[in-house]
């Protein structure tokens, strides 16, 4: 099983202005914009970096708790 | 990320300004940064425009981060809020029309060709060693003067926000993008109906 990271980026569709600023920074091109409505995160790819969320004009990007983090944690330990 | 050939377009942004400083006829160039997104919307259902040829944004980021330029604190949130976003759009789609029928009364004789450019659509600074009258009609010279005009104050603005806030903080109420995003949004909800 890969170590997925303990944080991950989400982008608020509501607010996105889907420029592509986010696209061009992440290192693991885990952020893409859907059909030029707005940027999507794929968790898998993503390792929390936060690069996206500096950038982003609109602010839409948020660092959340990977679902299960801490669980995955307690197997790792 | 390896770099591509358009990760270079920042240069175009820079060339259009640059040549239009020498020749005002070629603002008529800036008609690709207008229609190329609106096709890429209308016929793709996306925003490649945006998201890999913009000029413009490409120049941002890159006077932002590497020319640290920028102050890089969080854009305020009235800016990217739907009703300033398309407040602004309207307001500049508006001015675009004024320019649009400023050219209309030069081609249809009423007006006499002005060589000066508006900036923020108030200050008149004369402009008249980019044109020599006699070249081309005057109502080409006139869209010419009036699309430069446009171009130059969306490109202060943008620096100005650039400095203020995120280096691409420009892009959050940019006409086009907020016109090519609506596009697409329309687009998408169509796709899901069906």
């Amino acid at each position: 099983m890969a170590i997925l990271s303990k944080k991950i980026a989400q982008a608020d569709q509501k607010n996105c202005v889907a420029c592509g600023t986010c696209t061009k920074v992440c290192p693991r091109e885990a952020i893409k914009v859907h059909q030029g409505c707005y940027a999507v995160v794929d968790s898998f790819k993503c390792v929390g970096c936060g690069m996206c969320a500096t950038v982003c004009p609109a602010n839409c990007i948020n660092l959340i708790d990977r679902e299960g983090a801490g669980k995955h944690e307690k197997e790792v330990v | 990320m390896r770099k591509k050939w358009y990760d270079y377009l920042w240069i175009w942004s820079i060339a259009f300004f640059a040549l239009g400083f020498f020749n005002i006829l070629f603002a008529w160039l800036g008609m690709i940064d207008f229609l190329l997104p609106l096709l890429f919307a209308g016929i793709g259902g996306n925003k490649f425009f945006c998201n890999h040829l913009c000029g413009r944004g490409k120049l941002f980021q890159l006077l932002g981060t590497r020319g640290h330029c920028s102050r890089n604190k969080p854009t305020p949130k009235w800016v990217y809020s739907r009703w300033f976003r398309y407040g602004f759009l309207i307001f500049f789609l508006a001015m675009f029309g004024n320019m649009l029928f400023q050219t209309y009364l030069v081609a249809a004789g009423t007006n006499n060709l002005r060589e000066v450019i508006s900036l923020f659509w108030t200050f008149k600074i004369p402009f008249g060693w980019t044109y020599a009258p006699g070249i081309v009609p005057d109502w080409v010279a006139q869209f010419s003067f009036g699309f430069y005009s446009l171009m130059l104050t969306s490109l202060l603005l943008g620096l100005i926000f650039m400095f203020l806030y995120k280096p691409r903080s420009w892009c959050a109420f940019c006409p086009m993008g907020t016109m090519t995003q609506g596009i697409c949004q329309l687009k998408q909800r169509k796709y899901k109906r069906q």
